[in-house]
């Protein structure tokens, strides 16, 4: 205390007003100092309040949901497990399912595979490839809403479409890309693709950064091959970058919505119905929010269950 | 350090003949790629497209109909539903995450640990997940009985705490020199003064990484308007696309005069604040 009322104004930080100082009478001070126990929390009440509210007590709404039958104004009524032995045995949920896993497969590996090689295409310090990247990286900041209508303009399933005359160059088509069972699916995750790449391309780069440059001039002395070198130094040195986008990505794939309601809106012939579109039926055109929980929990469950697989794993390799 | 071993490839160094004429067809084919389509949708959205089948990648007799076409559609109304959205919910995100970030990384109190799980919880708890309750709490706030369903403020306060700005707020402020705080303390100062004059300040390329993709993930957001917004006075422009393309009246470059004024914003604030989008996407995706 005595060292604070002998240090002259002038020596303290601007930030603290001389008035402020002086207003503060020493048992504040000491009690400040302990730190009041509410303190934390005050400054953590607004988050967790909002958290509370839109993601806990939703996520308990939709787990007691889910083993009930709702009934708007006449009351739940407790149904057990039927809900979910009605959803898993559903052909469409099933379908779904497959669809769903198949596009985040898809989506996951292809867009990791084309990011890896954009990464290594861009790696460097020059003007020209700074610009490259920023190109590359603009559709992952175009909103999903755009990139799903203009791609679906690009489908157009005659031959003046787009991406037919683009494909006609290479002898093919012309495909109903969307509009056709057979490759409605493999056009969705085209689109995810295209938007999804650059962005692992950009954390690819980063994790290239992070790679000790010796390696490789070690790798050259040894005389190793360009191959080589990729092989032994730099996918050894990505691996934590590429667990980290495998659950980023397959977890964002499981719970695809926007861009196959645009698309497809899960046709044609529920060739792309997905199990967020097929939530989003049940819950909100069917108004079966019993079944449609069921459905967002083995969801919730699923995302869980890959996540901590992953991160299981990584942990005993890294061991 | 030889000049080859610079990156994976080496290809910024290799300078032969052959190398470069294959480095200039893999960049055109990038850009080509990547920006084609966009640049497909800036053409079209300026062109007269009568046939409603195909984009134009040449302009031919360049317009404002199209926007005119749009605007007389609501798409202004839509656009300002966006903006307000983006704003208040942006600032309610930077609030949320700077008071939280502090407590996180300034204090050390009981069950601490327990609300960080808690945090990172909800980084599995997407809108995607909690739609079908989603719709039933906004329509009546627990305790409060409130109900949100059609209105802007329905799409801005689920958005409000998000895991990604705490954890980036919290681990930039911890690495704040403890002395400063000290200082200031001894000086006398509040603990909020301590937080908004000393801590806060410093906090600025952190500010700017949860400001950008805070801004972005809301701009983006499209499930959460949907589930909302009970009839077209509430859309934002994302949703309001989908309706301008059904309707038959519609052509094609008018949706696409739209989606170019949905997506410059993002674009933009992608654009000028290039160097804090970079820090976040390494800061989320490598720690996170």
């Amino acid at each position: 205390m005595t060292v604070k009322e002998a240090a002259p104004p002038a020596s303290r930080p601007a930030a603290a007003a001389p008035g402020a100082r002086r207003r503060g009478s020493s048992t504040r001070f000491r009690a400040r100092r302990g730190g009041r126990w509410w303190i934390p929390w005050l400054f953590l009440a607004p988050a967790l309040i909002l958290f509370l509210y839109f993601k806990f007590i939703p996520m308990a709404q939709a787990v007691s949901m889910s083993v009930q039958e709702v009934r708007p104004y006449l009351g739940n009524t407790w149904v057990g497990t039927a809900n979910y032995s009605e959803i898993l045995s559903s052909e469409s949920f099933r379908s779904a399912t497959w669809n769903t896993i198949v596009l985040a497969v898809g989506q996951t590996f292809g867009a990791m595979a084309l990011g890896f090689a954009l990464a290594l295409l861009v790696e460097g310090q020059t003007r020209k490839l700074n610009f490259i990247r920023s190109a590359a990286f603009l559709p992952v900041v175009v909103p999903m809403a755009v990139v799903a209508e203009l791609w679906r303009i690009m489908y157009h399933p005659t031959s003046d479409g787009l991406m037919n005359q683009v494909i006609a160059l290479i002898g093919l088509g012309p495909s109903g890309f969307i509009n056709d069972p057979d490759t409605s699916l493999a056009s969705i995750a085209v689109t995810g693709i295209w938007r999804g790449a650059p962005y692992d391309m950009m954390i690819f780069l980063a994790g290239l950064a992070g790679i000790d440059r010796g390696l490789y001039e070690a790798a050259t002395v040894d005389g190793a091959s360009t191959k080589q070198r990729i092989l032994h130094v730099t996918l050894p040195g990505l691996r934590p970058v590429f667990a980290i986008l495998f659950v980023l990505a397959a977890v964002r794939g499981f719970r695809s919505f926007t861009e196959v309601f645009l698309l497809t809106n899960g046709g044609p012939n529920g060739s792309t119905e997905v199990v967020m579109t097929l939530i989003y039926k049940l819950g909100l055109e069917q108004n079966r929010l019993g079944v449609g929980s069921a459905g967002a929990v083995l969801l919730f469950a699923a995302t869980l269950v890959l996540t901590v697989c992953v991160q299981l794993l990584r942990k005993r390799r890294s061991a | 350090m030889t000049a080859a071993t610079e990156t994976a490839l080496g290809l910024t160094e290799s300078t032969g003949i052959g190398s470069r004429i294959a480095k200039f067809v893999i960049y055109t084919g990038l850009f080509v790629v990547f920006g084609g389509p966009l640049l497909a949708l800036l053409v079209s959205s300026f062109n007269h497209v009568s046939d409603p089948t195909q984009l134009s990648i040449l302009p031919k007799s360049p317009t404002l109909d199209n926007f005119r076409i749009a605007f007389d559609q609501g798409v202004l109304k839509y656009l300002m539903n966006s903006f307000f959205v983006v704003g208040f919910g942006l600032l309610l995100q930077v609030a949320v995450s700077v008071l939280a970030g502090y407590a996180l990384a300034r204090k050390v109190f009981p069950l601490m640990t327990l609300v960080m799980v808690a945090i990172l919880a909800t980084m599995m708890l997407p809108e995607e997940i909690l739609a079908l309750p989603l719709t039933l709490v906004l329509a009546d706030l627990p305790l409060v009985h409130v109900n949100l369903m059609g209105t802007l403020a329905g799409m801005i306060v689920p958005l409000g705490a998000w895991a990604f700005s705490i954890l980036v707020m919290t681990e930039f402020m911890k690495d704040v020199p403890k002395e400063l705080e000290e200082a200031a303390r001894i000086d006398g100062a509040g603990e909020f003064r301590i937080f908004a004059q000393i801590i806060l300040p410093l906090c600025k390329p952190a500010l700017g990484v949860i400001g950008v993709f805070g801004f972005t993930m809301i701009w983006d957001q499209y499930l959460l308007p949907l589930l909302v917004a009970t009839d077209s006075s509430a859309y934002t422009l994302p949703l309001a696309l989908r309706t301008l393309r059904i309707d038959p009246l519609v052509t094609p470059g008018v949706v696409m005069a739209a989606s170019l004024l949905a997506l410059l914003p993002s674009v933009l604030v992608f654009l000028f604040f290039q160097r804090s989008f970079a820090r976040g996407l390494t800061a989320g995706a490598l720690k996170g």
